[in-house]
């Protein structure tokens, strides 16, 4: 038996007894800019392809949505700051080495491009819509005649975003269960899934509908073998990794993460939209819901259990 | 020069003297400390052992809390100590979950609060660390480990040591003598 006690009575705010340094702003930031990601992914995919119109959700409709969510994003990062005053400090450097500091720039370049992304769809919603100024009738001709490059930069920097989420994580060797790479991947995939889910949801195009629901479908695929994966790898891991492993495998996570993300954030929609595409007639907001659901729940999930994992001494 | 510490588990018997001592030369606010003591218990009874060690931020060599921090606000200083620059923090709390030590905290101000190894209010002076000049059973030892007759080297050429978690690759300059 082995017992080890903090007896100067070490009990450090938000670090003691288990670390919870990060509370819901962190997984909800990272829900969003996951979603953010995904939904503009789409759209600068298919005006690269020159499908602007046969998608037309995609491209022009579901992008407003992300002005709101990114801002809706940075205000939880900033309220999660504990030094909010000096929050300008982020830009005054680049460290590449600290994927928080190569994040936030990245939010820096897609939040603009976001909303000039919904200024020159403006005329989807308002027909009528007219620039109050001339400079900015300039300024959407110059957008205009340089989609393809805006669209390419949003492509790049939307991957960067997704990937991001996960890395913000992945990053932390001191937290067992956040340290494996296979986070990237498996937030992106989440991000363009919950994404696809959103052009599902506000999509009235039957056909686009079809279209993301294959899409979503193969990226519920990829993220339940990227799942299957990062938990074998903690298997075969060290003793901390299979600690870590064993939070979701028996311990107080286990059921969240088996019934509301596994079951019905990707099993069950996943089913749904088979089922859709084989052509029965299923309600089609259902999967897209528990999906974006389910991405919620799963960012909150590796946050608060990623804190409780650590190393053993 | 790399400053580094040593405690010697033997002789420490967990006082607390070494926690208060730096409560009080670093005005650590009520409630927090930048350095604890830890009791480790082996075996079942009447085989047991007892192992108590004075612990504080390891100045890692390889710090996962300076490479992750955004602004550079944790930095390397002097001696290899690493620090934390209070205006250039935002408390994002991104260096508290990369230490496997758990040795950061919020300091109630908004920025992040560590051990410094009283780098510029003692050692500069010529003073020893705040928590090792009190230690009334003398197990605490400090120096320079690149200088072969500091009382750190020596203590660490005569005894046998270990460092905590190295399998986590920081590099820990906290020595603790077994």
């Amino acid at each position: 038996m082995r017992e080890e006690l903090i007896v100067s009575g070490r009990m450090n705010h938000l670090v003691d007894p288990n670390l919870h340094i990060w509370h819901w702003h962190i997984p909800l930031y990272l829900f969003l800019g996951g979603l953010a990601a995904g939904i503009l992914f789409f759209a600068s995919l298919y005006t690269i392809l020159g499908k602007e119109n046969e998608y037309r959700t995609a491209v022009k409709i579901a992008p407003f949505i992300t002005p709101f969510i990114l801002i809706i994003g940075l205000i939880a990062l900033f309220l999660d700051l504990n030094h909010k005053l000096y929050f300008w400090r982020l830009y005054t450097t680049i460290r590449l080495e600290s994927p928080m500091s190569w994040g936030a720039w990245t939010l820096m370049v897609v939040t603009p491009i976001s909303f000039i992304w919904c200024a020159l769809n403006i005329r989807e919603l308002f027909p009528r819509w007219k620039w109050p100024h001339s400079l900015l009738d300039t300024a959407e001709a110059f957008f205009r005649k340089n989609i393809r490059t805006l669209s390419w930069i949003l492509l790049i920097f939307s991957l960067i975003l997704g990937v991001y989420t996960g890395i913000l994580f992945s990053a932390f060797n001191a937290r067992p269960l956040w340290n494996t790479s296979i986070l990237g991947p498996l937030f992106l995939a989440s991000g363009l899934s919950t994404g696809a889910a959103v052009i599902i949801f506000m999509s009235k195009s039957h056909r686009e509908r079809m279209v993301f629901a294959r899409i979503d479908l193969m990226l519920i695929g990829i993220e339940i073998f990227l799942i299957v994966h990062m938990f074998m790898g903690f298997l075969a891991s060290t003793q901390v990794h299979i600690d870590a492993a064993s939070l979701f495998l028996g311990g107080p996570y286990t059921t969240p993460f088996w019934l509301f993300v596994v079951t019905l954030g990707l099993i069950i929609p996943a089913v749904l939209e088979f089922l859709e595409l084989r052509g029965f007639r299923v309600p089609h907001l259902i999967a897209p819901t528990l999906v974006i659901i389910g991405g919620l729940i799963f960012r909150f999930i590796i946050a608060y259990a990623g804190q409780e994992s650590r190393w053993l001494y | 020069m790399r400053y580094a510490m040593a405690v010697d588990t033997k002789k420490c018997v967990g006082c607390s003297d070494c926690v208060v001592a730096c409560q009080t030369e670093n005005n650590v606010p009520i409630g927090y400390c930048r350095d604890w003591i830890v009791e480790v218990t082996d075996g079942t009874y009447p085989q047991l052992e007892l192992e108590i060690r004075s612990e504080r931020c390891n100045h890692c060599d390889n710090s996962p809390c300076v490479r992750c921090c955004p602004t550079g606000a944790s930095h390397y200083s002097k001696g290899g100590t690493v620090l934390v620059t209070p205006d250039e923090c935002i408390g994002c709390g991104a260096c508290i979950a990369s230490c496997p030590y758990d040795a950061r905290f919020p300091h109630p101000d908004g920025h992040v609060d560590k051990c410094t190894f009283c780098l510029h209010n003692r050692v500069e002076k010529g003073l020893k660390p705040a928590c090792v000049s009190v230690c009334p059973t003398k197990c605490m030892y400090f120096g320079d480990l690149d200088d072969p007759n500091s009382e750190v080297s020596v203590v660490l050429k005569k005894r046998k040591w270990k460092t905590l978690i190295p399998e986590a690759g920081t590099r820990p300059q906290h020595y603790f003598l077994i």
